[in-house]
């Protein structure tokens, strides 16, 4: 079945400029393309910013032609909170409550990233304990963003029972940082050196197994209900395809990556924070459709369940922050002082690829601290996946890259 | 879509179906809130709370401590020299004014964490709302706890040193 496609070369460009020099209210509904020979019209809708099913405050500006998805611009910026900027005028040590709002789903992979760049600067490693317990923390962390993606991709598909199983789940994995930290969401757990404090003693560990054991059990119950499901199955298999090559054109990484054959994973290629002791696979399919990202996401809460395993089996005793009392515990007033230089840390968050870069200029301030987030590339690179396709694939392919706006925007 | 295609397709629904229809005959997870309400657990990050000494006198002394390393700016501290006839405070001088913008903090608890007297707590109170910003902004007759202990937090146990649970 040929599909005509409207606009050719020379009406792009001009859709293109008419859209950077449109004012706001004349871009909604507005009609542009006209073809002369038939007569037919695209439509310029507007996806957001107030969406449920953009995952955030995204704004996708999309030309369709009936149901068909003949252009799409992403416009981004509604969740800019300049947590950059705010960060130079913070000591390192108040920048982690920040570091942690950007991609609140997981925020203990940012507070890694961050303290990691930080302690590249300062030369220093902390202990093994604190590695191990920080291992624990992100990969908890990965599970539970994990869950709140699937449970918010089957709610678009309308298979709400999906996600309150998921949003259950998840109660528990924040309940557990809530005993280890004090706050569920934005637990500020990392510190430069170390962790803040040691696991609880009484209940925390056995808490931990009791959580894992349920969420295998109800991993089979989502595989029971989506995995063979044919209603899900034609919702997502050949829906929003990308292949390699266009994953490295645009800088995509994670999930959307490893769906599609592509083993890398920052965790095994340049291991951090002792995950080189840990044994788990990096789970892949070659499809690159919606469909395999999905079991992709699957297999690695799976495997994140493993690795929390054998973080409880082989936790060793220790201190749990480093030993020099200048970083330990630093001057309450003017914080910690950080030798000047320029760290760049990357690390696996649940999107994909998370870079933090760090200048220092010798002062307790941090000069620049630069994120580089998956959810900006992923959000570049969806155009890609949703044209020539129908409104509706918009809907899963948006969920099927799992954009954090808090990641995108900062 | 071929008959097994079908089959294998409605053997699945169905099987998906079977998993919900359990979840009718298994307890709800639900809390009903307000008539039930979860107690948080002790490193809970709540409302503030400045303690008090065993014998009534306030435990803070205006350092400023708190207020220079709050993230957020949450914290307004005034500090005035302690009156020589009933001392408000053990030290030279004494908060005469303290205040947390509730609307600005975030709870992170690096306030409690930099205290040198164990003054301010973070409790386990999370029910924090009002109807206008003014009447968020604690002041300090609203943070000093009424009598020692009342705030329920020693920070020693939150610190870790050696007591936490």
């Amino acid at each position: 079945m040929s599909r005509e496609r409207v606009t050719r070369a020379g009406e792009q460009k001009r859709l293109e400029e008419r859209i950077r020099h449109t004012s706001r209210e004349e871009l909604d509904l507005q009609r542009v393309g006209v073809d002369q020979e038939t007569g037919r019209e695209t439509m310029l809708l507007n996806m957001g910013p107030q969406h449920p099913s953009t995952h955030g405050v995204l704004r996708l500006v999309i030309e369709l032609d009936g149901e068909m998805i003949v252009s799409c611009k992403p416009v981004i910026g509604y969740l800019h909170t300049g947590i950059e900027k705010e960060c130079e005028y913070r000591t390192y040590h108040q920048v982690v409550p920040l570091i942690d709002r950007q991609d609140y789903l997981s925020p203990l992979n940012e507070e890694m990233g961050y303290v990691l760049a930080v302690e590249k600067l300062l030369g220093i490693e902390p202990p093994k304990r604190a590695q191990y317990i920080r291992v624990m923390c992100a990969e908890l962390s990965r599970i539970a963003s994990h869950l709140v993606w699937l449970g918010t991709s089957a709610l678009e598909l309308n298979v709400s029972s999906v996600f309150m199983y998921c949003f259950q789940d998840r109660e528990r994995v924040l309940d557990l940082f809530e005993m280890v930290s004090g706050a569920r969401m934005f637990p500020r757990y990392f510190r430069i050196g170390g962790v803040m404090r040691d696991l609880p003693r009484r209940g925390f560990v056995e808490s931990v197994r009791t959580f894992l054991k349920d969420l295998r059990r109800n991993l089979q119950k989502y595989h029971g209900l989506l995995t063979n499901n044919p209603i899900w199955k034609m919702r997502n298999v050949g829906i929003a395809r990308i292949t390699a090559e266009q994953c490295y054109a645009y800088g995509v990484t994670g999930p959307i990556l490893r769906a599609t054959g592509v083993a890398y994973d920052v965790r095994k290629a340049f291991p951090y924070s002792s995950y080189q002791d840990f044994e788990f696979e990096i789970p892949t399919q070659t499809a690159g459709d919606a469909y395999a990202r999905y079991l992709v996401r699957m297999a690695e809460m799976e495997q994140s369940a493993r690795i929390v395993e054998q973080v409880l089996e082989r936790l060793p005793d220790g201190p749990i922050v480093v030993e020099d009392p200048k970083i330990r515990k630093p001057h309450p007033h003017r914080g910690l002082f950080v030798p000047p230089g320029k760290s760049y840390v990357t690390v696996e968050s649940p999107r994909g690829e998370k870079g933090y870069f760090v200048a220092s200029d010798g002062s307790n301030k941090p000069l620049r601290v630069r994120m580089r987030s998956p959810s900006f590339a992923h959000v570049q690179a969806l155009p890609l996946l949703i044209e020539e396709a129908y409104l509706a694939d918009c809907v899963v392919a948006i969920a099927s890259i799992d954009p954090v706006l808090g990641d995108v925007d900062r | 879509m071929s008959v097994k295609n079908a089959i294998e397709g409605l053997g699945a629904l169905l099987k998906g179906m079977s998993i919900t229809f359990r979840y009718l005959f298994e307890p709800p997870v639900t809390i009903q809130y307000p008539d039930e309400k979860r107690k948080p657990p002790a490193m809970f990050r709540g409302r503030h709370y400045l303690r008090l000494w065993e014998d009534g006198t306030e435990r803070c002394i205006a350092c400023h401590l708190c207020e220079i390393v709050c993230p957020a700016q949450a914290i307004h501290v005034v500090d005035a020299p302690n009156p020589k006839k009933n001392p408000i405070s053990k030290s030279h001088r004494y908060a005469a004014d303290f205040q947390i913008n509730m609307l600005r903090c975030i709870f992170v608890g690096d306030c409690e964490e930099v205290c040198p007297v164990d003054c301010i707590v973070l409790s386990d109170e999370y029910e924090i709302s009002g109807y206008t910003r003014e009447e968020l902004i604690y002041t300090k007759d609203m943070l000093v706890e009424k009598h020692p202990g009342a705030s329920g937090r020693d920070p020693m146990v939150k610190r870790g040193d050696g007591r936490m649970e």
